[in-house]
């Protein structure tokens, strides 16, 4: 089966916004989501700067139509999922085989955190409503559940690269002809366990981060979820469907280096941009943009710019990080940032890499630091690279 | 690519009474043996002087002594490209027993080394690490081991030009028990030559092997 | 000096899980990363760990870290300095 997959419906909610246009025009006024967290309540408030969606649990609850007591991460994935299913406004009365394929990293630890004082104080405490949907597979299914979503359903957890690798799998759930539909993306909410974890590991930054700079110090963590509508072309032909644009490569590839840093030439990077580009059958010079997964670390930066610099050579296109806006919202990103390629397509945009000053010296060339507007924009390549080496890339092309 | 033209070639199956290969019974545990020094025994046994071993959480122990041990019954990756030997693996407790370990730590001071194991897929990564593998790998979340669906990612994985091989299965430990299960799928009807299908794969997932 | 180097050598196997390793294996002046011992940098992280736990040390600029945590008498030497 040839036909292309078609992105027909676009949803995300980030610190830069509680749905996609929202998202969009704060990209344009360069106004970034990170600052001090209000709603997590961590004693790390002032060390370190969070990208926080700007809603408690019962106001997303409210907006998306889940229920207050489920998990953060599932509030923030009904939210845009949901948006997302409106977008693409699929027709009521067909039959179709629909997939929602979700990807999270924290699951309902927020919840949980927020349950374990006072039950490990008195075993007769806490609620067991807050731990009842802990699991990353149950956030999916309760989201899945409320968007009546039944013929297939999983939870993809591979860290930084969960939503893109959902992505991934939908199309390859159509090109197969199993599915006909799929809500792809990811979520994840703020919790203390990540951010302790983060901080142990000595890689966020005290101050508002630096993608791409020499003098990065790290990363902000940041929440949110993003998904798109894929749908197979035949059907959206005969639907009518908008078609925003194209899932037209992937690819997946491993770093085999270190548990959470990436080899300094960055292999696994190379490997997947390489690979999804040979399958959409472009050549670099056909990329217009790239959004990069440049969360600010001083390993993640060089390596990535290296693996452009090898696949690119010296005609490295138009490049930017999005995580000075919404900080790094490990399992959403992928899904945040495919949302991000169709706008950037749509809207012919590149967006800032923001807080840039001066170039890794190892580079060959900076980031774009101003918005540009009226672009030819017609294929994005969208890099994410998590932990344990699961480097992926996805390739977006116009309609 | 369908099943019809994949053969699972080796395949390993660890449980409370300890490692079996290609259906017969390999490394046995010390019976009440608490799981870490259960599997510190059969890393033991092997003799593969790799010392990083010991800093890995158990999910990651358990998929790296499942691969190990398909290596010491007679599956030769050597000859397959690095770029080309994928990995998808599924498990319902994710990496909760690795969580727990780095939340007890956070009381006191928060552990580098127990955080680097709070993701399920970083057990592909030591594999990957160990093996110097490249090719493509996912981690998927089930409520329990669901053949027909890991059938369906295996399938269209094996379809990329890429990929030539393909270690698939349920890795799952929680609460001092392992679950472990893993096959080799290849293009090639050699070793074990079992065809490959989800009624195969949930066979020998229930295999009897200690009786 | 002597004490603190060998109650050091055992503390390091205990945080890093160098199971297979007796403190006698390793020297004074052993590297600890790269070549001799073979750390890595989330063993580094974890070192910082230990300076924190047990000695109440917190290492002021992680800049500093390989040079304190060179070997077992660096960093015994960075803990007799400081602990005043």
């Amino acid at each position: 089966m040839n036909s292309r997959i078609c992105i027909c419906g676009l949803g995300a909610v980030t610190a830069i916004g509680r749905n996609v246009s929202e998202n969009l025009a704060s990209l344009r006024s360069g106004k970034a989501g990170v600052g001090t967290a209000r709603i997590l309540e961590t004693v790390h408030r002032n060390d370190w700067p969070v990208a926080e969606v700007s809603y408690s649990n019962e106001e997303l609850a409210a907006m998306s139509g889940g229920q207050a007591h489920w998990p953060r991460t599932a509030l923030l994935s009904m939210l845009a999922a949901r948006e997302a299913l409106d977008h693409a406004a699929l027709p009521a009365g067909e039959k179709m085989r629909t997939g929602f394929i979700s990807a999270n990293s924290v699951g309902g630890m927020e919840r949980t955190e927020y349950f374990y004082p006072a039950f490990k104080a008195d075993q007769t405490q806490g609620a067991t409503k807050d731990i009842v949907n802990h699991e990353c597979g149950a956030v999916t299914e309760i989201v899945a559940d409320a968007l009546q979503i039944h013929d297939f359903i999983t939870t993809v957890s591979t860290a930084c690269s969960s939503s893109a690798n959902s992505l991934m799998l939908g199309a390859r759930m159509i090109k197969q002809g199993r599915l006909d539909v799929v809500v792809a993306g990811g979520a994840d909410a703020l919790s203390r366990f990540t951010l302790n974890g983060f901080s142990t590991l000595q890689i966020l930054d005290k101050n508002h981060c630096t993608p791409f700079d020499a003098n990065r110090k790290g990363l902000n963590l940041g929440e949110g979820a993003g998904y798109v509508v894929l749908v197979r072309e035949e059907l959206a032909v005969q639907w009518g469907l908008k078609v925003y644009g194209y899932l037209s490569g992937y690819a997946n590839a491993n770093d085999a280096y270190h548990q959470t840093a990436s080899s300094p030439e960055g292999k696994g990077n190379l490997l997947a941009m390489t690979t999804a580009l040979q399958m959409s059958g472009l050549q670099p010079g056909d990329i217009q943009y790239i959004n990069a997964h440049g969360t600010g670390t001083a390993n993640n930066d060089l390596s990535e710019g290296t693996a452009v610099m090898q696949l690119f050579g010296d005609q490295v296109p138009m490049l930017s990080s999005t995580k000075a806006f919404t900080g790094h919202t490990l399992g959403a990103c992928g899904g945040v940032e495919a949302v991000y390629a169709m706008l950037a397509i749509e809207h012919g945009v590149v967006y800032p890499n923001l807080n840039f000053t001066e170039r890794i010296p190892e580079l060959s060339f900076d980031p774009v630091t101003e918005l540009k507007e009226g672009q030819d924009i017609r294929h994005v390549l969208s890099n994410s690279f998590g932990f344990g080496g699961n480097c992926s890339a996805l390739v977006f092309s116009k309609s | 690519m369908s099943a019809q033209d994949l053969h699972i070639t080796s395949y390993v199956r660890i449980g409370q009474q300890g490692i079996a290969c290609n259906g017969l019974a390999w490394h046995s545990f010390e019976p009440g043996a608490p799981l870490p020094d259960a599997l510190a025994a059969a890393y033991r046994a092997l003799e593969p002087a790799y010392p990083k071993f010991f800093k890995m959480d158990l999910l990651s122990k358990l998929g790296w002594l499942g691969v190990e041990a398909l290596k010491a019954n007679g599956w030769q990756p050597g000859a397959y490209e690095p770029a080309s030997v994928a990995m998808v693996v599924a498990n319902s407790h994710a990496s909760n027993d690795a969580d727990l370990n780095y939340w007890e730590s956070t009381r006191q001071v928060p552990s580098p080394a127990l955080f680097v194991y709070t993701l399920p897929n970083i057990v592909l990564g030591e594999i990957s690490i160990r093996n110097g593998w490249k090719g493509e790998q996912a981690f998927l979340i089930q409520d329990a081991f669901d053949a027909t669906q890991l059938l369906e990612y295996v399938e269209a994985v094996m379809a990329t030009g890429e990929t030539e091989v393909c270690i698939a299965g349920w890795l799952d430990v929680w609460k001092g028990t392992a679950d472990g299960f893993l096959v080799v799928i290849e293009k090639t009807k050699t070793g074990t030559a079992l065809p490959l299908s989800a009624a195969q794969l949930m066979n020998l997932y229930k295999e009897e092997i200690w009786k | 000096m002597n004490e603190l180097m060998q109650q050091l050598k055992q503390q390091i196997i205990d945080q890093l899980n160098l199971q297979d390793i007796k403190p006698d294996a390793i020297g004074d002046d052993t590297t600890l990363f790269g070549e001799g011992l073979g750390l890595d940098s989330i063993d580094a992280l974890e070192l910082i760990v230990l300076l924190q736990q047990q000695y109440g040390l917190k290492l002021a600029n992680s800049e500093d870290g390989p040079k304190v945590f060179k070997t077992v008498r660096t960093i015994a030497e960075y803990i007799q300095a400081h602990k005043g």
